[in-house]
């Protein structure tokens, strides 16, 4: 038989360019990816975002404070919990206030559960794209459990709407501590499982160490945070870095990893999940007795008793809704740690009823900036889990 | 702990910082626009600075300024942990900035964001081009003077094509 040299047997192929997205299924959220392939390696690649922009920021400086937090909700949509938060907590900053301690322990029961759905999304999204459907199933289940507790708290299952600026809405109902401490277990078996069905899978290990690999330089010359940039080995978390709210009474652990890919970026959320639920147990056994809400005239709702039954109640809730109360001058960047990694945000206000610059850092804009580097040199059929690991929202990025 | 990084930027570029403050604990340090690269590339690189983490880049619009274009920039240091906010202003007339890519590989898209949505032009950029809105979108949005209201559509609304019967044609 006649002998052919390895290279002779390649097929030759032309360079091809391939449209993703925008509406792609796997692109959650809106996302184009432009390919440069060579068979099915993908040469280059351009990450382009901006599908989802609705003028967030442009509509928050004709909104008062306090219209804010609908909108906060829907950056990153699947913990937006966190994201009030984070907003509250700048707003505060900016007057000067400290929320009451119960309010800072629910603040952070409720966060720390929302991250867990976030995690649970994601982990989801991305066993799906390998083909892993049912953890996919058992994922957004129990991502399902938690937002029954939301709802139950806030009375909405995804958008809350829920933290006001010095404190929350209302307290927790009756019941609650033993809901969530009762739901915790749950969660953990089905992190268990889902582990087990993955974790030492041939499949999953082939499809995802080594791929879409990051080091911790480049990752922090991105501006990377969170799940992804801990993935990379660097133990940065807001959380432990400069403690906010009661994370400076808890203990955890920050999970970090050793190669930056996306089996890495698996591990690392699914052990923060643990660490979250660490996190709310401590919590529940430090809750405090009293108010959650703190009474600022010039931010704060009255309580309704007062609206309807006091002239000076209805005088101040009118204020509030039409001019949209007083908050000082000046310029604060608030930084919490959300699901996806460091949200920022950078408020000036002038004294007027409403932000003059709203602006969020959004974590995953950053992330997906090095979306391109990841993927160029790998497989197309990898360019959709390694999008999925980083964890792109697209109400978050695009704004 | 970053009074000291203030206190690093004044010492090595004294002609540069028009001023500091430290606002609720927020340290910032306001510099001409010309050498902005030289202070960044020295908080990135000076071991008492260490500011190896690249936070955020964003403007400020304040129509009524001599210099118009605040841009504001937010450095973190991981092993010291403190942060710093360094601002620069622009004037309208010629609303250039250089441009930090070279320190910050991911100043890229945040400087394409404050092109694309105040018009501040970064000199050195390696592909400045809008990000958030498509291109041949008309003025830059969250400028103070672009009107909250104003319609631009990237696909001409059916109303206005020639030609096309208006949507819902009103019962006779």
């Amino acid at each position: 038989m006649e002998k052919y040299e390895e290279k002779d047997l390649l097929l030759g192929s032309e360079p091809m360019k391939l449209n993703m997205g925008p509406s792609h299924p796997s692109t959650h959220g809106t996302v184009r990816v432009v390919l440069q392939l060579d068979g099915e390696i993908v040469r280059s690649s351009d990450a382009q975002v901006g599908f989802l922009h609705r003028g967030f920021e442009k509509e928050c400086e004709s909104s008062t404070w306090n219209q804010v937090f609908p909108y906060v909700d829907r950056l990153n949509y699947a913990s937006p919990l966190l994201n009030e938060i984070g907003y509250a907590l700048a707003v505060e900053k900016l007057v000067g206030v400290d929320v009451t301690p119960r309010c800072k322990v629910l603040r952070v029961i409720l966060g720390e559960m929302a991250r867990i759905a976030d995690h649970l999304v994601c982990l989801a999204a991305m066993s799906m794209e390998l083909g892993a459907f049912t953890p996919f199933l058992y994922l957004v289940k129990t991502r399902d459990w938690i937002y029954l507790v939301f709802e139950r708290v806030t009375g909405q299952r995804v958008m809350h709407s829920f933290m006001r600026i010095g404190g929350m809405k209302c307290d927790a109902p009756d019941g609650f501590k033993e809901e969530v401490l009762a739901l915790l277990p749950r969660i953990e078996v089905t992190i268990r499982d889902v582990e087990a069905l993955l974790v030492k899978n041939r499949i999953f290990i082939d499809r995802t160490v080594n791929v879409g690999c990051m080091t911790a330089e480049r990752a922090l010359g991105y501006g990377w945070t969170g799940p992804c940039l801990r993935s990379t080995g660097v133990d940065y978390d807001v959380r432990k870095a400069e403690p906010y709210l009661c994370y400076g009474d808890v203990r955890f652990d920050v999970p970090v990893g050793t190669n930056g890919d996306n089996y890495d970026r698996f591990q690392v959320r699914c052990e923060e999940m643990r660490q979250s639920m660490r996190i709310i147990r401590q919590a529940f056994d430090m809750l405090p007795p009293g108010p959650v809400q703190l009474d600022l005239p010039d931010v704060s709702f009255p309580d309704k008793q007062d609206v309807y039954t006091s002239i000076e109640g209805t005088i101040r809730h009118f204020m509030l809704v039409m001019e949209g109360g007083r908050v000082p001058a000046g310029e604060v960047y608030s930084a919490t740690e959300a699901a996806n990694g460091e949200l920022g945000f950078y408020i000036v206000s002038t004294g007027g009823g409403s932000p003059y610059k709203m602006r969020v850092r959004p974590p995953c804009f950053a992330n997906i900036a090095a979306l391109s580097e990841m993927i160029d040199g790998g497989f197309i059929a990898d360019v959709v889990p390694t999008f999925g690991s980083i964890n792109m929202i697209g109400g978050e990025c695009d704004r | 702990m970053s009074t000291k990084v203030v206190g690093a930027v004044r010492k090595a570029f004294p002609d540069e910082v028009i001023g500091d403050h430290a606002e609720r604990g927020d340290h910032t340090v306001i510099v001409k626009p010309g050498r902005l690269v030289e202070i960044v590339r020295f908080l990135h690189d000076d071991p008492e600075t260490d500011m190896s983490h690249f936070c955020d880049l964003t403007v400020v619009d304040w129509p009524g300024r001599e210099s118009r274009f605040e841009v504001v920039i937010h450095l973190h240091s991981l092993a010291a942990g403190h942060r710093i906010r360094v601002k620069t202003s622009v004037p309208a007339q010629s609303p250039v900035v250089p441009s930090i890519t070279a320190v910050y590989r991911g100043a890229d898209w945040f400087e394409r964001e404050a092109f694309d949505l105040y018009g501040v032009r970064f000199e050195g950029h390696p592909d400045l081009r809008r990000i958030l809105l498509w291109e041949g979108f008309e003025g830059h949005p969250l400028r103070k003077d672009y009107p909250k209201q104003q319609r631009q559509c990237p696909v001409p609304l059916l109303e206005d094509r020639p030609g096309q019967p208006p949507p819902f044609p009103e019962r006779p």
